[in-house]
């Protein structure tokens, strides 16, 4: 089947191409109905990635959040009409320890494949789950999202010491919002304190124990454990801040991407013995216990509306440009399209 | 089996004079390593709005259409192949007649007739024709015209030349409601027939409401072989995956 597959071919320049979508026995054929933008999307599209990258990965369908509904499967694994998340990994190969999402031979839509912006998705079974009934698909949408942060909670509480009174979140964005609420959730006992430069984003966080600015944090402050979700130019001072105020053998999760290399006062983590881990993606288990998560706590799904930003139904290339426009401007929120193209 | 007593309406009746090798029908063409016509059919397939696919063929080619489908689509249950007709609206009547046989037919049954050369058609163009046959009882698919439209009714010197804002250029699908559709139709004297061949004028000169639906530029039909390598060229974009 010719499938339509709208891609970025430059910097803010979208195009329609077409690819044959075989229609065989493996595969599940999947309509988008609500897809997220993320700001891996945005580096795409405003073209902050290095030029090489650019070159080297366009043109290429953008967004690996996102929603749809099965419409054909000869595998009998769903049913027309079933409402699913896709998981944008694409693992190749099994490993006994190494997680899918941390292969290098694992392909990942909008970054080595398409993304999500066609016409239909053709997927395998394993890459997609059910979502649980009458869930908000708005917010569903950007179920990736909360799997990257739910796979490195997980990985936390592998990693981590078990003295976990005080755990620490750095960056007052989506990333952080989402991280810090499940941290309450999956750690009720401990205290989760957020750190940002924004103080009526930080208002948002309603359900964090404390909130603070960056540049207000009392000297005799400590945390146990840290997440940094920064990324970016700030990523180097969230890391040390953290170093600074982490007490020793503490953990520190880094989550934030940046483009460049990032300074770390490794001193500190050698006298500290601290223990800093990167974070990244998720795969198929994270997706299914993080949705099981939903259906056992649904005031996590009311929290998460309060992160939706705009919503724009998508006709055409001009409605697909204007989200993306508005996307840059917004201040916190996850922008959705709701995919009628 | 779906119930949505929506039906898609493959229209492959023509012998492809235009394409230079009158031996094979256009839609039998290849694109992409496919036929035309299994492509056009795949979209309607994988879309869940329609109940069964009746795809019109002459009669000569019904048997190599049958073969071709089941070769390319093995799992399609749903899918019938019929003799087509004399004219365009011929065929129409013919896929009514076969579902009201078959299937039964009803006020509310929908046929979303298409080209079979117009492999393009989108999942949002398709679902906008079934909304809106149910919405006005007919709708067209249409884009604004880019060249400005000449007519000329004696062949030799300019008569008018319409506002090009208003003009648009038809593609196909064109959706009804079958009953309503065949109602009209069969009112027509056989002098009428012989000139309205396009279904949508039909109601317009009876007075019924057409809706327009939002086409796609790259919706084409495959009639030339210039067209072809238009598809071959947009089928292409062979990028990373």
């Amino acid at each position: 089947m010719l499938n339509t597959v709208y891609q970025l071919k430059a910097p803010r320049q979208f195009e329609v191409a077409f690819k044959d979508i075989e229609l065989d026995q493996e595969h599940v054929i999947v309509r988008p109905t609500h897809l997220s933008i993320c700001h891996a999307d945005q580096r795409y599209y405003q073209g902050t990635r290095p030029e090489e990258i650019l070159r080297q990965k366009l043109p290429m369908a953008l967004i690996h959040e996102g929603i749809g509904t099965v419409v054909m499967d000869p595998t009998g694994s769903f049913r027309q009409g079933d409402h699913v998340v896709m998981i944008p990994n694409a693992p190749v190969e099994r490993d006994e320890i190494i997680a899918e999402n941390y292969l290098r031979s694992s392909k990942f839509c909008a970054s080595s494949k398409d993304g999500f912006m066609q016409e239909y998705v053709s997927l395998l079974p394993d890459r997609l789950v059910l979502l649980p009934e009458g869930i908000n698909p708005i917010v569903a949408a950007f179920t990736e999202i909360v799997s990257v942060s739910y796979h490195a909670v997980s990985r936390f509480r592998r990693f981590a010491h078990s003295r976990r009174d005080v755990i620490g979140v750095w960056g007052d964005g989506n990333l952080g919002y989402i991280t810090s609420l499940l941290l309450k959730k999956l750690l009720p006992d401990s205290r989760v304190l957020v750190f940002g430069r924004n103080h009526s984003k930080l208002n948002d966080f309603s359900f964090a124990d404390e909130t603070y600015l960056v540049s207000e944090i009392p000297s005799e402050l400590t945390i146990d454990h840290a997440f940094e979700c920064v990324g970016g130019m700030a990523s180097s001072k969230a890391v040390n801040q953290i170093i600074d105020h982490i007490v020793p053998e503490g953990t520190i999760a880094l989550l934030g991407v940046s483009e460049d290399e990032v300074p770390i006062n490794t001193r500190m983590v050698l006298e500290k013995g601290l223990h800093l881990y990167g974070s990244s993606r998720s795969g198929r288990e994270d997706f299914v216990g993080l949705l099981k998560l939903y259906e056992e706590n649904p005031d996590i799904v009311s929290y998460l509306e309060n992160i939706v930003g705009s919503q724009f139904e998508v006709h055409t290339i001009a409605d697909l440009v204007n989200a993306f426009e508005t996307d840059i401007h917004k201040l916190i929120g996850k922008t959705v399209m709701v995919w009628k193209e | 089996m779906k119930k949505t007593n929506v039906y898609g309406v493959v229209l492959a009746g023509g012998v492809g004079t235009r394409m230079g090798n009158v031996e094979k029908p256009k839609q039998f063409m290849e694109v992409g390593k496919k036929p035309i016509i299994v492509h056009t059919i795949e979209k309607f397939v994988v879309h869940p709005g329609f109940e069964r696919i009746i795809v019109l063929s002459p009669k000569a080619w019904i048997k190599y259409t049958q073969d071709v489908i089941r070769k390319y689509i093995p799992n399609a249950s749903d899918i019938d192949v019929i003799e087509g007709g004399a004219t365009r609206n011929e065929t129409i009547m013919n896929s009514i007649r076969h579902i009201e046989e078959q299937y039964g037919l009803d006020e509310d049954t929908i046929i979303v007739t298409h080209d079979s050369v117009r492999p393009f058609v989108t999942h949002r163009i398709l679902e906008d024709n079934i909304r809106y046959a149910r919405e006005a009882g007919a709708c067209d698919t249409v884009i604004p015209a880019t060249d400005t439209i000449v007519e000329s009714t004696n062949h030799c010197n300019i008569t008018n030349i319409p506002d090009r804002a208003k003009m648009y250029q038809g593609q196909t699908p064109q959706s009804f409601r079958a009953k309503k559709l065949r109602s009209v139709y069969e009112a027509l004297t056989d002098e009428e027939k012989q000139i309205l061949t396009d279904a949508c004028k039909i109601l317009v000169l009876k007075g019924e409401q057409v809706r327009l639906v939002d086409g796609e530029v790259f919706n084409i039909k495959i009639t030339y072989p210039y067209d072809l390598r238009v598809a071959e060229s947009l089928l292409g974009g062979d990028i990373l995956c």
